[in-house]
């Protein structure tokens, strides 16, 4: 294992959140606040409980996932994207290192970003609205594997990429509508049945529910079939990531 | 002495179906500067960029330091550094910093001291702290040098590493490489300016639409081409070459209106003397004289356009 080679990797791209500060970890704050400001406080007083949970609260949850999601995969995707965009590509592709070491790096660091911005998100709300969390390992376990999960989507989709319009096509076509969609600020059982049943081919619904479970013990699905379809499409991630640097797909010719 | 860099039967063939490589074999010594020319497109850079794992080989073998470059990816990556065409920087970066990455990605504990002497060398110390953006382009251009030698590397591929680059810097660029060959470093490097091969290298390599035409030691290449022509344009053309004229070997060209004597510069008498005197001796009068020196260039020039 070349120790050294994620350690650089991983150091130079936490640096470049340092440097991007406002864009990488100040935006995202400023926007969930706002969230809680029209949601939570404004909107939030006039509707009833959910499952026992004032609305502000309830959303906190798929809050939190949406800006994991979305940050993970914008991170994720900018992180090995811009390398290849400017060239500089080449020290990777010709360095000692792994698919694994590499892969471990950028989604590592990724991850981690994403996983700091979620948690100050989370302080944030506890300015806002009353907080419990029942199940605090549950939370950080669900935080840090959706962190990672939608970090190696984000590596994918920043490989994928040949132009910034790509880049930002998955990210803005499909993840938030699917977060959106996925329950993020309402509970599936407010939907008409038929409704319900296509939201359950909604991979989101399901990260947002483990992890509003673990807030409130209340869930659309359960626990367990939360946990499953996250370690299910990581294991996606991971296969497709594998495949890309055994073939070299878009990365060598 | 085990070749530090021995490919063997290497062809690329990219999924264009352009061929870029056609069965090279090459064998780099160790410790040598080597310089492989060829016109653009002719597979310098595919062929350092398959040695170097940034290209996919379609068939043949690469041997780094006896390690295959495939299977035994590590130990063969670690010897080698690479300085690209492109300049390519993290402009946001500080030279200090991008440097300092490049010895970690290939492996290499940190150890200031030497980033620092390689700075030093390449005359970048004074802008360690400097964003690469705010360089010049023979900055950079040094900066990727840096970056290529910060883990110590044995091997060294340069690919057009004076491009673009003023004649002073050049020179500079010149010397950084022969006092990395010094230390026992062996050096590629692939280069547009004949003259930069002329003045560096210890043999050449010669490609030309993926294959490999010529590998010569440059002083017996030079050699063989550090000869004059004295082309003596006839008054009337000859049909043939007069017997008493045959010993001096010379050609009849332009339908007998031109003869050309080919004669070594190196050599003590040139010959030219007595071939006048016998031309005048024989009658053959010429309108004028022309001589030329068959520069590496000129040689490199004629074995690329023989070929189709």
């Amino acid at each position: 294992m070349n120790f050294h080679a994620i350690r650089a990797i991983y150091l130079f791209e936490m640096a470049r959140t340092w440097r991007t500060l406002l864009q990488s970890i100040v935006s995202p704050v400023i926007s969930t606040s706002l969230y809680f400001v029209v949601f939570g406080a404004a909107i939030g007083s006039r509707i009833p409980e959910i499952d026992g949970v004032s609305y502000g609260a309830f959303i906190v949850p798929g809050l939190i996932m949406l800006s994991l999601l979305t940050q993970s995969i914008s991170n994720a995707s900018f992180g090995i994207y811009f390398p290849k965009f400017v060239g500089t590509i080449y020290e990777i592709l010709s360095a000692p290192v792994s698919f694994l070491e590499i892969t471990i790096a950028y989604v590592g660091a990724a991850a981690t970003k994403s996983v700091i911005l979620g948690t100050i998100i989370l302080a944030t709300a506890a300015l806002f609205v009353d907080l419990t969390i029942l199940h605090p390992f549950w939370m950080i376990l669900f935080l840090v594997l959706t962190a990672v999960t939608f970090s190696l989507f984000g590596f994918i989709i920043g490989i994928w990429a040949d132009g910034f319009e790509k880049l930002q096509l998955v990210p803005l076509l499909i993840v938030t509508p699917l977060t959106f969609l996925g329950g993020s600020f309402y509970s599936i059982s407010m939907l008409p049945p038929f409704w319900q049943n296509v939201t359950l081919f909604n991979p989101v619904l399901y990260l947002v529910s483990g992890f509003r479970w673990s807030f409130y013990g209340a869930a659309d699905v359960s626990v367990g079939v939360s946990l499953g379809m996250t370690l299910a499409f990581l294991a996606l991630c991971l296969g497709v990531v594998a495949w890309i640097f055994h073939t070299g797909y878009r990365l060598k010719t | 002495m085990q070749p530090v860099i021995s490919v063997s039967n290497l062809s690329k063939t990219y999924a264009s179906g352009f061929q870029a490589l056609k069965n090279i074999d090459l064998e780099i010594r160790r410790g040598e500067i080597f310089a492989l020319l060829g016109p653009n497109g002719a597979g310098k850079t595919t062929l350092i960029g398959i040695i170097c794992g940034i290209v996919n080989p379609t068939e043949g073998t690469v041997l780094a330091d006896g390690y295959d470059i495939i299977a035994d990816y590590r130990h063969a990556r670690s010897q080698i550094g690479l300085v690209p065409q492109e300049l390519t920087t993290d402009a946001f970066e500080t030279v200090w910093a991008t440097v300092s990455f490049s010895r970690g990605l290939f492996g290499k504990r940190r150890d200031p001291a030497h980033v620092e002497r390689v700075l030093r060398d390449l005359s970048l110390w004074d802008k360690k702290d400097s964003k690469i953006m705010t360089l010049s382009g023979g900055m950079k251009r040094r900066v990727m040098i840096a970056k290529a030698l910060s883990h110590e590397p044995r091997i060294l591929f340069l690919d057009e590493p004076t491009a673009g680059v003023d004649v002073e810097l050049r020179r500079d660029m010149w010397n950084v490489v022969r006092s990395l060959r010094d230390t026992g470093v062996t050096i590629i490097l692939t280069t547009h300016y004949i003259e930069e091969a002329e003045e560096m290298a210890d043999r050449i390599g010669v490609i030309h639409q993926g294959e490999l035409i010529l590998v010569e030691d440059k002083v017996e290449l030079m050699r063989k081409l550090g000869k004059k022509r004295l082309t003596l344009q006839l008054q009337y053309p000859l049909a043939a070459i007069p017997e008493n004229l045959r010993s001096y070997g010379m050609e009849l060209a332009e339908d007998g209106q031109e003869l050309v004597y080919t004669y070594d510069t190196q050599g003590e008498r040139t010959g030219i003397t007595t071939l006048l005197q016998d031309l005048s001796a024989a009658g053959i009068r010429f309108k004028d004289i022309q001589t030329n020196q068959s520069s590496l260039e000129e040689i490199f020039v004629s074995l690329v356009r023989e070929r189709p």
